[in-house]
């Protein structure tokens, strides 16, 4: 028998049940249609957290100070404690041909007044880097001007929230507001960004970093955030902050180096293990649907008694028999598969519509290994029923009306 | 060229052995049209299963033009079948979602003709079956006389040797059956070996050659008119 004549054979056997055929194929849909969605939802956590990582800056590395490493060996036999990052440190990293953009970090709280409304908020002091380190961007104004990041002008940018609860509606621009006793002009508002790795940047005032040293009488910086030339400088970057500031700080490796990508990796290896998992408990449903096919199939050959009978009087072979059924259960396995895809892609047009912020998106393997998954599931459990109808006796078989 | 020696076949019933053909022999030469008659359960039905390799014989030979088949694998033996024995049912056994031109078709696409050279084949059929303006039609829309004679389309389109008629007529009213029997006949005349199954005293005279079953024996064996 040609594989045309298989096909068309099979399919006019379908055929010819349409409603066992359709339910079939309705089962073997759902659990195809579930893996491409729950897959999907899977990826679409990934994706969502890769997201908001991004938004904290591309090719970003964290400087702490002190270590937070053990790395074995014997204890120091000096007493270790680790020095301050400075901002003599922060500005030395420049130095690396690796590094494009340093901005050094310092944080601290205080009271900032407007007209008799005082609000205790955390105040960042910074550079003019930082806006291009973390990705904010204006509402209004400017950010911190670029220059000498040891002079501390009095300028500040406040975050979106900041500024609603101090100035209402009306613009801050050029106006002044007081952070503990300082007078400082407002050149900008940050655009609204949502958290951002739990910090609000909506709820800070952002100040020249030399101002805030003189506001808190400190010289120790939070942390340093560097952003790496690129992708493949990142690796570079890190070596060249540990030894510069290694160089500096009398040959002690007291800081920490945190690179977003590693973060970010961790988070993906997560993920798709998450994504693995959904998918797997999702293609449950597909053997399900496979012994579906088994039963479906079981029921058919003992309908079709009569027809096998006659097929054996024609001079098929059981081999040539269990073909035929074998076909018909893959017949079923793959256009069910298709309609499934079909679901899958109706399902996720329409999420992606209701939550367009949700970044869902099946991932290209998930389809592929449904249908796999599918036609294996229509194949193994159709070889009982086939080899049933293969060794069936054909003169019982005939006898039967 | 058909040739039984000895063939026993047993069906185990329950704890009773049921012998459905004791020491048969029988041979039949090429051409030869023979009927086969005898009350139920007499073995005659057992005996053209064994004639058309449905089934095995627990005993004996079974010669087809000088192959003994029993030794045959399951393979070789559908192969057989298919060239060289049509089979004739009493329900027919068209396939009722196939069309009666597809139902013809079915042998051939079985043994893998390719389907340019099958067309032709199963319209010539059809035409000499007087089935031409029938051929779209599903089982179900034909009268019973037209669903056998479909079924002989069947049967013949190999060519086969040998045409094995279970009953052929048994489930036809007089004029159709009378149809189909002049149909049969007319392959006898052409040269095929027919042997009939029947209950029929009227359609047993029109043979050749009458054998006569008896408990899973053969009684009576003769040419001619009894």
């Amino acid at each position: 028998m040609t594989l045309g004549d298989i096909i068309g054979f099979a399919f006019r056997s379908l055929r010819g049940y349409p409603l066992r055929t359709g339910l079939m194929l309705l089962a073997m849909a759902i659990g195809v249609a579930s893996v491409v969605l729950l897959t999907a939802l899977g990826e679409g956590a990934r994706r969502y957290v890769t997201q908001e990582f991004t938004s904290l800056g591309t090719h970003l590395l964290i400087v702490l100070p002190g270590r937070s490493e053990t790395t074995g060996g014997p204890p120091p036999l000096l007493g270790e404690t680790p020095r301050d990052l400075t901002l003599a440190d922060a500005m030395a990293l420049e130095r690396s041909s690796a590094v494009r953009r340093v901005a050094p970090v310092m944080v601290g709280s205080a009271p900032v007044t407007r007209d008799g409304l005082s609000r205790e908020t955390v105040i960042l002091g910074s550079t003019a880097a930082m806006a291009a380190v973390r990705n904010l961007s204006m509402a209004q104004g400017r950010f911190l001007p670029a220059g000498d990041a040891s002079r501390a002008e009095a300028l500040c940018v406040l975050g979106q929230k900041l500024k609603t609860e101090l100035f209402a509606k009306a613009s801050p621009l050029g106006r002044f507001v007081r952070i503990g006793d300082r007078r400082f002009r407002v050149i900008g508002v940050l655009a609204r960004k949502g958290q951002s790795l739990g910090v609000d940047i909506s709820d800070v005032a952002i100040v020249p970093v030399a101002s805030a040293a003189a506001l808190f009488n400190q010289s120790s910086l939070f942390r340093i955030l560097v952003q790496a030339r690129n992708r493949d400088a990142i690796h570079r970057a890190k070596a060249a902050v540990l030894d510069i500031i290694r160089e500096r700080h009398d040959g002690e490796d007291d800081i920490t180096v945190i690179t977003q990508d590693a973060m970010l990796a961790t988070f993906d290896r997560i993920f798709q293990t998450l994504t693995l998992a959904v998918g797997g408990i999702a293609a449950i449903s597909l053997a399900v649907a496979g012994i579906l096919i088994m039963n479906v199939m079981l029921v058919a050959v003992s309908q079709r008694t009569a027809e096998i009978g006659l097929l054996k009087a024609l001079g098929a072979p059981g081999g040539q028999i269990l073909r035929l059924f074998l076909s018909e259960s893959a017949m079923l396995s793959l256009v069910g598969a298709a309609l499934g895809l079909l679901l899958g892609g109706a399902g996720l047009m329409l999420a992606v519509r209701l939550f367009p912020n949700f970044p869902m998106a099946a991932p290209l393997w998930a389809p592929l290994a449904a249908v796999g998954v599918a036609l294996t599931a229509g194949l193994v459990f159709g070889v009982m029923p086939a080899r049933r109808a293969a060794r069936l006796d054909p003169v019982a078989a005939l006898s039967r009306r | 060229m058909i040739c039984l020696e000895q063939v026993e076949r047993v069906f185990q019933v329950g704890e009773e052995t049921v012998y459905a053909l004791r020491q048969v022999d029988l041979t039949v030469q090429a051409g030869e049209y023979v009927s086969i008659m005898g009350p139920s359960g007499s073995g005659k039905s057992t005996l053209l299963n064994i004639l058309g390799l449905l089934d095995r014989p627990d005993r004996g030979v079974y010669r087809l033009e000088g192959v003994d088949t029993t030794e045959l694998s399951e393979r070789r033996q559908a192969d057989v079948r298919r060239h060289k024995i049509g089979f004739i049912f009493q329900f027919f056994h068209l396939v009722p979602r196939l069309s009666a031109a597809e139902n013809v078709e079915l042998p051939l696409s079985l043994a893998g003709m390719e389907p340019r050279r099958r067309k032709a084949r199963v319209a010539e059929a059809l035409e000499r079956l007087g089935l031409a303006d029938r051929s779209r039609h599903r089982p179900d829309q034909l009268s019973g006389g037209q669903r056998q004679r479909v079924a002989i389309a069947r049967a013949t389109i190999m060519q086969p040797a040998i045409i094995l008629a279970d009953e052929p007529t048994g489930n036809l009213d007089r004029a159709s059956g009378q149809e189909v029997i002049e149909t049969i006949e007319g392959l006898n005349r052409d040269g095929m070996t027919v042997i009939i199954v029947t209950h029929d005293p009227d359609l047993g005279r029109r043979t050749d050659r009458q054998v006569r079953m008896m408990d899973g024996r053969i009684a009576d064996d003769h040419r001619g008119l009894p």
